[in-house]
């Protein structure tokens, strides 16, 4: 890092030390963080970047009431702290962020609220959403739906459609896993996994990998591919349990990493070629396009269904046929990245003609989480 | 046939046991922020919305309206067929998870921004869960016998 760059102007411990059976750890991450918060003379809603090991940073920032535009949850034991220092620097010299919070608490005698079995019937989702029979993603991802089609209305058949373009797409590409062409009753007579979902609605479930290897960019004009370059990122999160979104009908996770990314990459919506929205579940793409700025708000269920993010629409998506045809081993966004820099490198199976710019937009955790990286293969 | 043993049972924490407790006494418990007012869940001993530090425990009124959910399809030990997932918003304010009971698990009968009201269901000696069902149950069945 630059030396003398950054500087740490708030610390404090728990205001207790010792034995602390009346505190879980969460609150013990929770109280240490306001008392160095107090100690830096700041407000909660001063702090945008937020950095943590034992508990995620989403359950940490939701917990304080924090909407950060920048998080680190590198665990790896008890020098994490140290890490989250030294990438806090790096991100506040680079703009990520401006005022970062690093937080540690931890149970270790009284064992309160701490990881393991035990922990997680004691954490908050484990008291207050774990009863009520919840079965995975199917069972969660899918809530806030009924809402968003209630305040926009948006119908089923809408929704399927989602489906019927990405399969459109997955059959231009051999490695896709389905690739026979759908209709929508097909996709609303599937099986139903949780009402108003079907089977075709839900992401697939299949094994794979993938891997980035990232330079400078200097160096990148030494390799032998064609350089693809990261013009702008953003990253947050909003909460670790669903029914705490703040609002049903739209991520602020997407919206803040969106902002940021396209605010770093200096472009406007009509700058770019080419979209990825890690589709976990047919809503995705809908929520993905308005909270990204590409649709006005209720717009985006239309905008699909012209045929926009279709084989030569004027802003394709989810080009490899995405999380709902192509593949979907549980964290995709790699493979979402991967397609992105097929379209910049100009080898996409389904390639878009002359792309220059590529966004790439993940979500983590159920509305979780949220990390988006502009591409381009023309250095800005 | 549902075995209710299959459902995870919470465990209370110092900064949730008054919620716990509350319900096994029949009260739906919120926190307000001594300071800005802001009516919070779930629980923690600090405002989320201003930070501070001095908060009280409030007695909700256990009204609320669907806010949104699913219809889960996938058998579950706990539950007989589909169930609903429900979001419900209460009138202080704060949205909760829970089950829509006592009512027909159909698109029909769960309508959006319907009005429900909690009931509590022992599930063990420390642990009520609380649920929702359709507030016009609760009215039909104050005249006598109502529930099933
Ligand atoms: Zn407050």
């Amino acid at each position: 890092m630059k030396p003398g760059s950054v500087a740490i102007v708030g610390a404090a411990e728990t205001t207790e030390l010792g034995k602390i059976p009346g505190m879980s750890q969460i609150q013990l991450h929770a109280d240490a963080a306001l008392n160095a918060i107090a100690d830096a003379g700041l407000k909660i809603t001063d702090i945008d970047g937020v950095a943590t090991a034992g508990e995620s940073p989403t359950a940490i920032a939701h917990y304080l009431g924090i909407t950060p535009k920048w998080v680190d949850g590198t665990a790896v034991g008890g020098c994490s702290f140290m890490l989250h220092v030294r990438h806090a620097a790096a991100a506040i010299n680079e703009g990520l962020c401006e005022t970062v919070l690093i937080t540690h608490g931890e149970s270790g005698r009284s064992g309160v609220g701490r990881g393991g079995f035990r922990g997680a019937a004691a954490s908050l989702q484990g008291q207050f959403e774990a009863p009520y029979g919840i079965m995975g993603p199917p069972s969660l991802f899918t809530i806030p739906f009924l809402r968003y089609m209630k305040e926009t209305g948006m119908t089923l058949e809408q929704l399927a459609m989602v489906s019927v373009v990405q399969r459109e797409w997955a059959a231009l590409n051999p490695r896709a896993s389905f690739r026979d062409p759908l209709t929508i009753d097909d996709v609303l007579n599937e099986r139903m996994i949780a009402w108003p979902f079907t089977k075709l609605q839900c992401c697939l479930v299949t094994d794979g990998g993938g891997a980035l290897i990232l330079t400078s960019a200097e160096r990148a004009q030494d390799f032998p591919q064609k350089p693809v370059y990261i013009i702008g990122t953003g990253e947050s999160v909003e909460t670790p349990m669903i029914s705490q979104m703040e609002d049903f009908t739209t991520s602020k996770a997407f919206r803040v990493s969106g902002a940021k990314a396209f605010a770093e990459a200096g472009i406007s919506h009509d700058d770019v070629d080419h979209l990825m929205i890690y589709d976990a579940f047919a809503h995705l793409p809908i929520y993905g396009l308005e909270d990204l700025g590409f649709c006005e708000r209720g717009e985006a269920a239309d905008f699909i269904w012209e045929r926009n993010t279709a084989i030569g629409g004027k802003l394709p998506v989810n080009t490899n046929g995405g999380g709902l045809s192509y593949m979907h081993s549980g964290m995709y966004g790699m493979y979402a990245l991967q397609e992105s820099v097929r379209q910049m490198r100009g080898t996409a199976p389904a390639q878009v003609e002359g792309a220059k710019i590529s966004v790439c937009h993940g979500v983590g955790g159920m509305f979780a989480a949220s990390g988006t990286v502009i591409m381009s293969n023309e250095q800005p | 046939m549902a075995d209710k043993s299959k459902i995870p049972l919470p465990q209370p924490t110092p900064e949730t046991q008054h919620f716990w407790d509350g319900a096994k006494a029949g009260e739906l418990r919120l926190q307000q922020c001594n300071d800005c007012s802001a009516v919070y869940f779930p629980p923690r001993p600090f405002c989320p919305t201003c930070g501070h530090r001095e908060v009280s425990v409030i007695r909700a009124s256990g009204k609320g309206k669907l806010y949104s959910y699913i219809i889960n399809h996938r058998p579950h030990p706990a539950f007989d067929g589909p169930y609903s997932i429900a979001v419900v918003e209460l009138d202080e304010g704060p949205r909760m998870m829970t089950n829509i009971v006592n009512t027909p698990q159909a698109p029909e009968s769960l309508t959006l921004d319907m009005p429900v009201v909690v009931t509590f269901e022992s599930m063990s000696d420390d642990i009520s869960l609380p649920y929702f069902e359709p507030a016009a149950n609760q009215s039909a069945s104050a005249n006598g016998e109502g529930k099933s």
